[in-house]
């Protein structure tokens, strides 16, 4: 069933496969930005009760799905990795986990600068901040792991353990709201019913988040190419490439 | 499968779930302490199973729903007091001295940070507050909750007071 990916387990084939996939996504991240950007900046009406500092929402939403996202990703591609001893797995996690990130840190940022104006307060110690600040601590400490060590083999099972021990946190972040009473408010669109957001103000938030998602493909897919490229330096295909190149 | 691979997925299946429950009873034991605030039902008939009560004195925070009508401002200053309620239960006043939040409104959710003053009163030094995940156009939500929703104004007097 899943002979079809066989191959793409040869360094080669994946960095041609990315190499392909990558202007697609480019073109279609620029594009959903565009829109998504205007529509939700300047024709999506003002909030009821937040007026025009509700179109924060835009970046932060979207930042923050795409930081949970990325990490489930992560460890999707570390369970690879670590069972099957995929070394590719281990690169695309190296890959990704700077990008998820800096969706992080602006998830926060952008939270932070709505909170002051709505809630009264930058920050607040409630359940979801924290959890959300632990996920920006555990893609640092992937990060570092991962640069920790010289033997890249060893240094992508370290760092495949931790993304998947940390995965645990993600349910943690989403359900928060609903476990503990917090300040932040309960879930808008990620649930199993109606989102509570008017029609004209959720599509741009989708075309955002689309916008979003094609943006960590395309950073994802050109980090993937260059950790394929420093890992594999010493191969005869790697050489060739570059030889052409030059 | 191949046996090897079985028994690395086991091996690392085991690592995470029992983490996890790890992790998931310390939060379920700390669940008291990880809510950022007491509701005022919590707040005079005690929380959590041991039904804890918090001491005059102690520093808390009461997150409920402004009762309408219980908002009272002075004239001169920016001292305020107002009720909050949850569901249906006991009613804690709060006192505050300060500029409220933008979106302090009668019948919005806030929460605020303070000292208990006596059994269902705190003296709040902070006030947040606390909007729903509902986002509509101004006009959609008149014809749907029927109300209409304004910023609180400040005379200048007022202001004077503020330190």
């Amino acid at each position: 069933m899943w002979k079809f990916l066989h191959p793409y387990a040869k360094a080669q084939r994946s960095y041609e496969l990315a190499g392909t996939l990558l202007p697609w996504f480019a073109v279609l991240a620029v594009v959903s930005f565009v829109l998504g950007t205007a529509w939700g900046l300047a024709f999506a009406p003002a909030d009821y009760q937040q007026g025009d500092s509700f179109r924060i929402i835009y970046i932060h939403v979207p930042s923050a799905i795409m930081s949970m996202g990325v990490y489930t990703s992560m460890a999707i591609a570390a369970l690879i990795g670590l069972v099957w001893q995929i070394r590719l797995s281990d690169m695309a996690v190296a890959a990704m986990a700077p990008v998820g990130a800096v969706f992080t840190f602006i998830a926060l940022f952008t939270g932070a600068a709505w909170g002051k104006p709505m809630w009264g307060a930058w920050w607040v110690w409630d359940a979801r901040l924290t959890s959300e600040l632990i996920l920006l601590f555990l893609y640092l400490g992937v990060i570092a792991l991962y640069n920790a060590f010289s033997d890249k083999a060893l240094a992508g099972k370290a760092a495949g353990i931790l993304t998947l021990v940390g995965w645990i946190n993600v349910p943690i972040i989403h359900f928060s709201v609903e476990w503990w009473n917090t300040l932040h408010q309960g879930a808008t669109i990620t649930k199993f019913a109606k989102p509570s957001i008017a029609g004209p103000m959720l599509w741009p938030l989708l075309i955002m988040l689309l916008a979003f998602t094609c943006y960590f493909a395309a950073v994802m897919l050109i980090r993937f190419r260059n950790e394929i490229l420093i890992r594999e330096s010493h191969r005869p295909w790697v050489k060739q490439l570059l030889l052409k190149s030059a | 499968m191949n046996p090897r691979r079985k028994k690395r997925l086991t091996i690392i299946l085991s690592l995470v779930i029992g983490l996890g429950s790890a992790v998931g009873l310390t939060l379920f034991a700390l669940s008291q302490n990880i809510d950022l605030f007491y509701t005022p039902t919590e707040l005079v008939q005690g929380k959590g199973k041991d039904k804890r009560l918090p001491e005059v004195g102690d520093r808390l925070r009461i997150g409920g729903m402004v009762v309408p009508g219980t908002v009272s401002r002075d004239s001169q200053s920016l001292r305020v007091s107002f009720d909050l309620v949850d569901a249906g239960g006991p009613i804690v006043t709060v006192e505050y001295d300060g500029i409220l939040p933008d979106l302090f409104r009668e019948g919005q959710g806030i929460v605020a940070m303070g000292t208990l003053k006596d059994a269902t009163t705190v003296v709040a030094s902070e006030v947040l507050a606390k909007h729903d995940e509902e986002y509509m156009p101004a006009e959609v939500a008149e014809s749907l909750k029927g109300m209409k929703h304004f910023k609180p104004e400040y005379t200048d007097e007022q202001l004077k007071g503020q330190h």
